[in-house]
């Protein structure tokens, strides 16, 4: 179920993108008619999602990247990846 | 107080436009092409835009594909950083106009279409025809992958068709749908008596919203503009004067909303002569009505006044003729009779288009 889940490989909608908000000093997520804020663990997600990584890509680079166990990051990973793809801003494929 | 950093930019490139919609927010002094901006100083306060925290660059007018520096303009936003989104009546729009705008980064199109039918476009359009070349911008902008918003002004004349309005959008394969009811400033207070709904109109709209809602689900967002006269409270007036957006006019004025030029008394700021920055935050006209200090009574003590901004300014003005008086939509305003009484007067009546030749000032 996992593996099946990490196989997918995930990317922004077009007119859909995560930026550096230098002014204000955040991340965005800029989208038709709107823009907000993303903290830095959703960022830090984001930055991976060039429409060729897998999930389970993503989760292994973040375990590393933080030193933290893969388990927990694959969920918050799944977790959010789930959240703005219905929010239209994240496509999955497989 | 603090001031705090613009989100929006709406650049009005040109008030030109093949179309002549008798709601449109223009001014009824339209501006003339002569004065139209150069595409140098569109450059600068683009940058100086994005400089001072603009996130979303609207481009519009008028008809902004009437200019023939659209694509260089989209870039140098583009390249500023900005997510740029064009607002078209898409009747210049075609496969050659548009690849340019493409690959110049154009991110996201909100065209408007003024009905369902030919015969009720071409009726609020003034234009014969225009039905037709819609929705072939709609298959173009589509069939290029860009994110489209239908974009829907209703009114008496058109309101009922409201089911038809999704059925299109959802043919066309639009992300978003707009559903604004009219604003009744400048073109469209003119024709207020013809184009204002009934009650029993504004009624079954909300529940014409409510089933497209229920149809799409995630699948299509859906921004839905009530009418204010039937309201109790007044709507926030562009989330606050100066809080978020900045409005440019072709000829380089500066103005927190789009009405904001009839003000009588202020002098108008332009990006010939100062930059974005010192406009936004040192301007009078900015300031003016910025925060809650500026509040007559019954705002100045209500526990909404940080929710609407006692209204909107320009309604104020064009109803009252004072732009620091609480909105007379507002229920608790002394004027409120003045919307009551409007709203009792609404006949048919022959439409006056948005033309120079229909203001004489
Ligand atoms: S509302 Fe109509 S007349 Fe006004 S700018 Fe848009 S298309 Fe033109
Ligand atoms: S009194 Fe003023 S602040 Fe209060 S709801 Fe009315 S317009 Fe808004």
């Amino acid at each position: 179920m996992s593996a099946d889940l990490e196989a997918r490989i995930p990317g922004f909608l077009r007119g859909v993108r995560l930026q550096r908000d230098r002014v204000r000093d955040q991340w965005i997520v800029q989208a038709p008619e709107r823009a907000f804020i993303v903290d830095t663990i959703a960022a830090s997600i984001l930055q991976r999602v060039d429409g060729d990584a897998t999930l389970a890509a993503i989760i292994d680079a973040l375990a590393t990247a933080y030193d933290a166990p893969r388990d927990v990051i694959a969920r918050d990973v799944i977790d959010m990846v789930e959240d703005l793809t219905a929010r239209q801003v994240l496509v999955c494929k497989s | 107080m603090t001031i705090p950093f613009p989100m929006s930019l709406l650049a009005e490139l040109t008030h030109r436009c093949p179309l002549q919609c008798p709601y449109c927010s223009n001014p009824l002094a339209l501006e003339n092409v002569r004065n139209e901006l150069p595409t140098d100083v569109w450059m600068r306060v683009l940058n100086e835009a994005a400089d001072l925290g603009v996130l979303q660059a609207h481009f519009s007018g008028g008809e902004p594909m009437a200019r023939k520096d659209l694509p260089e303009l989209v870039r140098g936003a583009a390249k500023a950083g900005l997510y740029v989104n064009l607002i078209t009546s898409g009747i210049l729009l075609d496969e050659a106009s548009f690849i340019p705008l493409v690959d110049a980064g154009v991110d996201h199109v909100q065209l408007s279409f003024q009905d369902v039918t030919p015969e009720g476009a071409d009726l609020i359009g003034g234009m014969k025809n225009a039905q037709g070349r819609k929705l072939e911008a709609a298959r173009v902008i589509v069939a290029q992958g860009v994110p489209l918003t239908l974009n829907f002004v209703v009114h008496r004349l058109n309101v009922e068709r409201i089911p038809q309005m999704f059925d299109l959008a959802g043919e066309l394969g639009a992300r978003r749908v707009e559903i604004a009811h009219t604003q009744y400033y400048g073109w469209g207070l003119k024709n207020r008596a013809t184009l204002l709904p009934t009650r029993a109109q504004l009624e079954q709209s909300e529940k014409d919203v409510a089933s497209a809602r229920a149809r799409f689900g995630r699948e299509m967002a859906i921004d839905f503009v009530t009418p204010d006269y039937y309201a109790d409270e007044p709507k926030p007036c562009m989330g606050g004067w100066g809080q978020r957006f900045i409005n440019i006019s072709p000829s380089g004025r500066v103005l927190p909303c789009h009405a904001a030029e009839t003000i009588p008394g202020v002098s108008f700021p332009t990006v010939l002569k100062d930059s974005l920055e010192s406009i936004w935050t040192k301007s009078d006209l900015f300031n003016r009505f910025r925060g809650v200090d500026w509040m007559p009574a019954p705002c100045r003590t209500c526990d909404r006044r940080e929710e609407d901004w006692g209204g909107c300014r320009c309604q104020a003005l064009a109803l009252l003729g004072d732009a620091s008086a609480t909105d007379p939509v507002c229920r608790r305003s002394p004027d409120r009779g003045l919307i009551d009484a409007a709203i009792a007067e609404s006949a048919d009546a022959p439409l006056i288009y948005r033309r120079m030749s229909n203001h004489k000032s």
